[in-house]
């Protein structure tokens, strides 16, 4: 006879993820957990047993880390952090500037740092030969961890407060899912089977074999990551304690040299991608170390012993020390490098918790462990979100491309727009052609091939001369071209049009609907058919969860849309506030459609030439939609811009938008239309307005208050996020977002430079800026406004200094600009009266 | 002082074992490969040996080509030369693998003219434990041989070997050239330095192509035994453990 048992929640895995959320959620007031482990304790054999378990506090990504900045706290409450210090070294000019690029992050941050001369970086690692390097970004607050120490603290608290059950060596056979609800029922063990409703999948290399179990999908692939540990070096022998120097990352090989007691660990990213298939990995009992500890493979290895020898060539020469232990170790990679968190959108209560490394591992728990409670965390982690994925994106072989091309720029100098080139042309247009044939630059979203600028165009630089503000420095160039200035400046002359394609298209109806719209929306939705409203949805604490358009198309009828990188969350926030009894329903119309943008102030002649209707601004209002015809096409047209310029959306099946494009092209030569990429649209086009981005300026971290978006009344009906907004709204705000220009882009060698977004911005005494709450300014959307001649920069800053006119400093490769703010608050910079947007 | 020492290349397993579909090889798919830890001290004594009286370690294998392997692993230790008897067969079993290391053994000490002063086996293979090679290849090549050694002395123009057999400790003396295969604890092997990595990516290995001559015994098919689960039982945490781990050591005789 089976035992049944009930738990609140299962968590499946005791790794440092699985032990953090028990321990989370036993403080949020959860009792009956069951952490379930196939292994034994404390090291049930998972990807946290072999972890090098260093701290550095820099980061790629705000997300990533504002996650390892709480888990360094969590680490240190709990004893297990020791400081040591690290240094990042560069042996070439590119990375000497990356490490200037990456001290600027540090110093918005509020990073300790400091840049070193090899003498510098030779006084703090004596072993170091400094002859084979160029310099060191030093950071004093990186330290190691005892992850299984703190993991094991963790657990025993939760355990402690009779919250949590442990049971180890415990294998699961499956999650059981309720196939009309698709809500988890039950978690079947070797050890009995539990009755719940949270099942989470903190199982590392393992958790898409056990997510599949329920019919769910964790899109991360084991991938080999080679380690090995050499002793016993003598100078280490007086070291009390785990590690007295600090460690060094020796960026351009891809590798990392961390003492570890006697030790010296020398871990590598610069082998090949070795990927394994989750249900490959061997057996506690069939493995000779761990499951996640397979036999080293000595000849991919064997390049980096000679770079190691090179970096530190007496300590690892020495022929009485010896290579002690080592492995391929299995670590997680996701297609895009971040974790995989978050409700899966397949089953409900099946919470993902996954791809983590030790140091965001406390910090995701926590996160988590919110979401769950909440359903809204501190820290904002939607960049990590488990329903950001495409089905696409899911399938192995997409996981393991974008895998193999990450792993080997973990340490890489990664530009901020940098492109994959694996896995392309997976979504391609319907006016896709007749794009290649302007020689458009693509950039991949959400899978679809955008044009991000015309080869075509480039003729215009000519016409426009300084005014496309070209660019002379390699970084601000790289994946940029003066073409995207030039045709904002075409656009705003006569027409541009965009392919909007991407676009995510989600059609909610039913009897319900307008119910289920104005629950979720801040704006009032119970509008006339034909309105289109901009709104925000915001999570239940007031963050911004969404920020969109969407079409009353009639009176049971909304069209949502959203942009691709978003879509997905998006679609499932929706869905999970559905009811149940199928009132109201969303279908995702987004490869059903295809829309283009037609922009600027000739637009209208344009579209008049190929349409009977009428798009006068008397017969055509601005925020108002409806299908007209354009040759022989049933084209939905909605009047609204991103751009600031009168224009509309134009949308039409997908079959159909490669003559859409084709009309629209031919009809506007005459008058001056040219094809315009994103990166007008996305970049040039709005900031000339301040126009806000979701996951830039819309950020969980700021409120609609300081994002200047409120309006004058609040709706009456409820929605989420209401008494968390109507509060924001009783409080001075303690950031404004103020749009500034750059005054002097002359750097000291006499090259204009333009930041590219993620800057300090300094007080002229070249002080941090940090508002009352502690979050600090940095710019977070750069770009040129070509309309105004001005390279602008977005960013909060504390409201008593953010008034226009006010000189500040923003340090860009560690050099400072002077800067000035342009505007406090919510008006354009461009057209602050909005006369094209309304001509 | 010119040591050979024969090693084999034997897969890393962990508690469990798994065959293949045909029950006529392990699954050595997610494995590792090593050498026996017999083997390992056989090649350290080699080492110290050549280290402390001068003279050269050679150390050969008979094996697939990735046998290479534990051929670089040995050099990166403070082997010199190595040989691969280099086979895609697996059906060697002690008498053809004798026969090729002997014709092996002789066409090294032909081209140099003198014999090895010290040939050094594993006591036996971690895998098959056949516990013959050394002393076949001994008797084929009419030299002294003692086996189970776990302390070696050379000197002299001969080998003092001991071992403890059922209690009683044993002394061999042996007049070089001789056969000594050894078992583990005879010494600590080292573990391979950085630089002794990269001097063994760079030896030439040298390779002989060995013919196989039929064996008395054929292998038909394997079988894992059945073994009993074992579990451990948690005394208790911190000082608390200690009243029963005391009584559990009394109980065992370790402590009164």
């Amino acid at each position: 006879m089976t035992e049944r048992k009930t738990a609140s929640a299962v968590i499946i895995g005791a790794g440092i993820v699985g032990n953090s959320l028990a321990y989370h959620l036993a403080r949020l007031g959860w009792r009956d957990i069951v952490l379930v482990d196939k292994g034994p304790m404390p090291n049930p054999g998972g990807s946290t047993g072999h972890a090098s378990n260093f701290i550095f506090p820099i980061e790629y990504s705000k997300m990533m880390f504002d996650l390892t900045t709480d888990s360094t706290a969590q680490y240190k409450e709990l004893g297990v952090f020791t400081e040591s210090g690290g240094i990042e070294v560069a042996r070439t000019e590119a990375r000497q500037e990356e490490l200037r690029r990456r001290s600027s992050v540090a110093k918005a941050w509020g990073i300790p740092y400091e840049l070193l001369d090899p003498a510098g970086v030779g006084d703090l690692v004596p072993y170091l030969d400094t002859g084979v390097i160029l310099g060191g970004l030093h950071f004093p607050t990186v330290g190691v961890v005892d992850s299984l120490r703190a993991g094991t603290i963790m657990r025993e608290r939760a355990q402690e407060s009779a919250a949590l059950t442990v049971d180890a060596s415990t294998e699961v056979l499956g999650i059981d899912v309720d196939p009309v609800t698709r809500r988890v029922t039950r978690v079947r063990t070797t050890n009995g089977d539990y009755d719940t409703d949270t099942v989470a999948v903190c199982c590392g290399v393992w958790s898409p074999r056990i997510a599949r179990t329920a019919g769910a999908s964790i899109p991360l692939t084991p991938i080999v990551h080679q380690m090995i540990s050499v002793g016993p070096i003598p100078l280490f022998a007086h070291t009390v304690g785990e590690i007295g120097y600090p460690i060094v990352r020796d960026v351009d090989t891809n590798m990392y040299e961390r003492q570890h007691g006697g030790d010296m660990e020398v871990g590598s990213y610069a082998h090949r991608p070795i990927i394994v298939a989750p249900d490959t990995i061997p057996s506690i009992e069939e493995s000779a170390l761990s499951p996640t500890e397979l036999p080293f493979t000595q000849e991919d290895f064997d390049p980096q012993l000679a770079q190691a020898l090179e970096l530190m060539p007496e300590l690892l020469g020495d022929e009485s020390v010896g290579i002690r232990y080592a492995i391929n170790g299995l670590i997680s990679m996701t297609p895009d490098g971040h974790p995989v968190l978050g409700e899966t959108p397949e089953v409900r209560g099946l919470w993902s918790v996954a791809a983590s490394w030790i140091k965001e591992g406390p910090g995701i728990g926590r996160a988590v462990a919110e979401q769950m409670t909440h359903g809204g965390s501190e820290i904002d982690i939607h960049e990590a979100d488990i329903a950001r994925f495409y089905d696409f994106q899911r399938t192995a072989k997409h996981v393991q491309e974008r895998a193999a091309e990450g792993f080997n720029k973990m340490y890489g100098i990664v530009h901020p727009a940098e492109q994959w080139s694996r896995e392309r042309r997976i979504r391609l247009a319907p006016m896709y052609r007749s794009e290649e044939a302007l020689d458009a630059a693509f950039f991949q979203t959400a899978g679809w091939e955008r044009p991000h600028w015309y080869g075509h165009n480039a003729p215009l630089l000519e016409r426009y001369g300084d005014a496309v503000m070209a660019r002379e420095a390699e970084w601000e160039s790289r994946w940029w071209s003066p073409i995207i200035n030039a045709e904002h400046l075409a656009m705003r002359e006569a027409c541009g049009l965009v392919d909007l394609s991407a676009f995510v298209e989600l059609d909610l109806t039913g009897p319900r609907a307008l119910e289920v719209i104005q629950k979720l929306a801040v704006a009032q939705m119970d509008v006339a058919n034909g309105r289109v409203v901009y709104t925000s949805f915001l999570d239940p604490k007031g963050g911004f969860k969404a920020d969109l358009t969407i079409m009353r198309l009639g009176h049971e009828h909304f069209r949502i849309v959203t942009g691709g990188a978003s879509g997905m969350a998006d679609k499932k926030w929706i869905t999970d506030h559905l009811p149940g009894d199928g009132s109201a329903q969303l279908t995702d119309l987004s490869s059903a459609w295809s829309t283009l943008g037609l922009w600027g102030p000739r637009s209208r002649e344009i579209l008049a030439g190929t349409t009977p209707d009428d798009v006068s601004n008397e017969g055509f209002a601005f925020g108002t939609c409806r299908p007209i015809e354009v040759d022989g096409l049933s084209v939905l047209a909605s009047r609204i811009s991103y751009v600031g310029e009168l224009g509309w959306e134009l949308y039409v099946p997908i079959e159909q938008g490669a003559r859409l494009w084709d009309t629209l092209f031919e009809a506007g030569q005459p008058r001056g239309l040219v094809p315009v990429g994103i990166g007008v649209y996305g970049t040039t086009g709005r900031i000339e307005k301040s126009y806000r981005a979701y996951g830039s300026e819309l950020t969980p971290d700021y409120d609609l208050v300081e994002a200047g978006m409120t309006r004058p009344k609040v709706k009456e009906q409820e929605f989420v996020g209401k008494e968390a907004y109507l509060a924001q709204r009783e409080r001075e705000p303690v950031a404004t977002l103020c749009s500034l220009v750059v005054e002097d882009h002359r750097a000291a060698d006499g090259r204009a430079r333009y930041p590219i977004g993620g800057e300090p911005i300094l007080t002229t005494l070249g002080d941090r800026i940090t508002d009352a709450k502690g979050r600090p300014s940095y710019v977070t959307s750069a770009g040129s406004a070509p309309s105004l001649g001005r390279h602008v920069l977005l960013s909060y800053l504390p409201t008593e200094l953010a008034v226009e006119g006010r000189e500040l400093l923003v340090e860009y490769m560690s050099e400072r600009f002077p800067v000035s703010i342009a505007l406090a608050g919510s008006a354009p910079l461009f057209d602050p009266a909005n006369e094209r947007v309304r001509a | 002082m010119d040591v050979l020492v024969c090693v084999k290349r034997v897969p890393m397993v962990g508690g469990r074992i798994a065959l293949q579909g045909d029950r006529r090889r392990l699954d050595t798919s997610l494995l590792g490969f090593t050498v026996s830890p017999h083997e390992e001290c056989a090649v350290e004594e080699g080492v110290r040996l050549s280290e402390a009286a001068g003279g050269s370690v050679t150390v050969l294998t008979l094996g697939p080509p990735e046998a290479v392997e534990q051929l670089r692993t040995a050099i990166s230790v403070g082997a010199h030369h190595a040989l691969l008897l280099e086979t895609d067969r697996d059906d060697f079993g002690p008498l053809a693998t004798t026969r090729a290391i002997t014709r092996a053994i002789e066409g090294l000490e032909a081209e140099r003219q003198s014999p090895f002063d010290l040939l050094l086996f594993g006591n036996e293979a971690a895998d098959t434990a056949d516990y013959q090679v050394g002393v076949r290849v001994a008797h084929a090549l009419g030299r002294p041989v003692a086996t189970g050694i776990k302390h070696l002395e050379v000197g002299g123009g001969s080998a003092r070997a001991r071992r403890t057999y059922r209690g009683t400790e044993e002394l061999f003396i042996l007049a070089l050239p001789a056969v000594v295969t050894v078992k583990e604890g005879i010494n600590l092997p080292r573990y391979p330095s950085l630089p002794g990595r990269m001097r063994a990516k760079k030896t030439v290995v040298a390779t002989l192509r060995p013919t196989y001559e039929a064996e008395g015994l054929e292998m038909r098919s394997l079988a894992v035994p059945t073994t009993e689960r074992r579990s451990a039982e948690v005394l208790g945490h911190g000082v608390e453990a200690v009243p029963p781990l005391v009584e559990l050591l009394v109980k065992l005789g370790v402590i009164e």
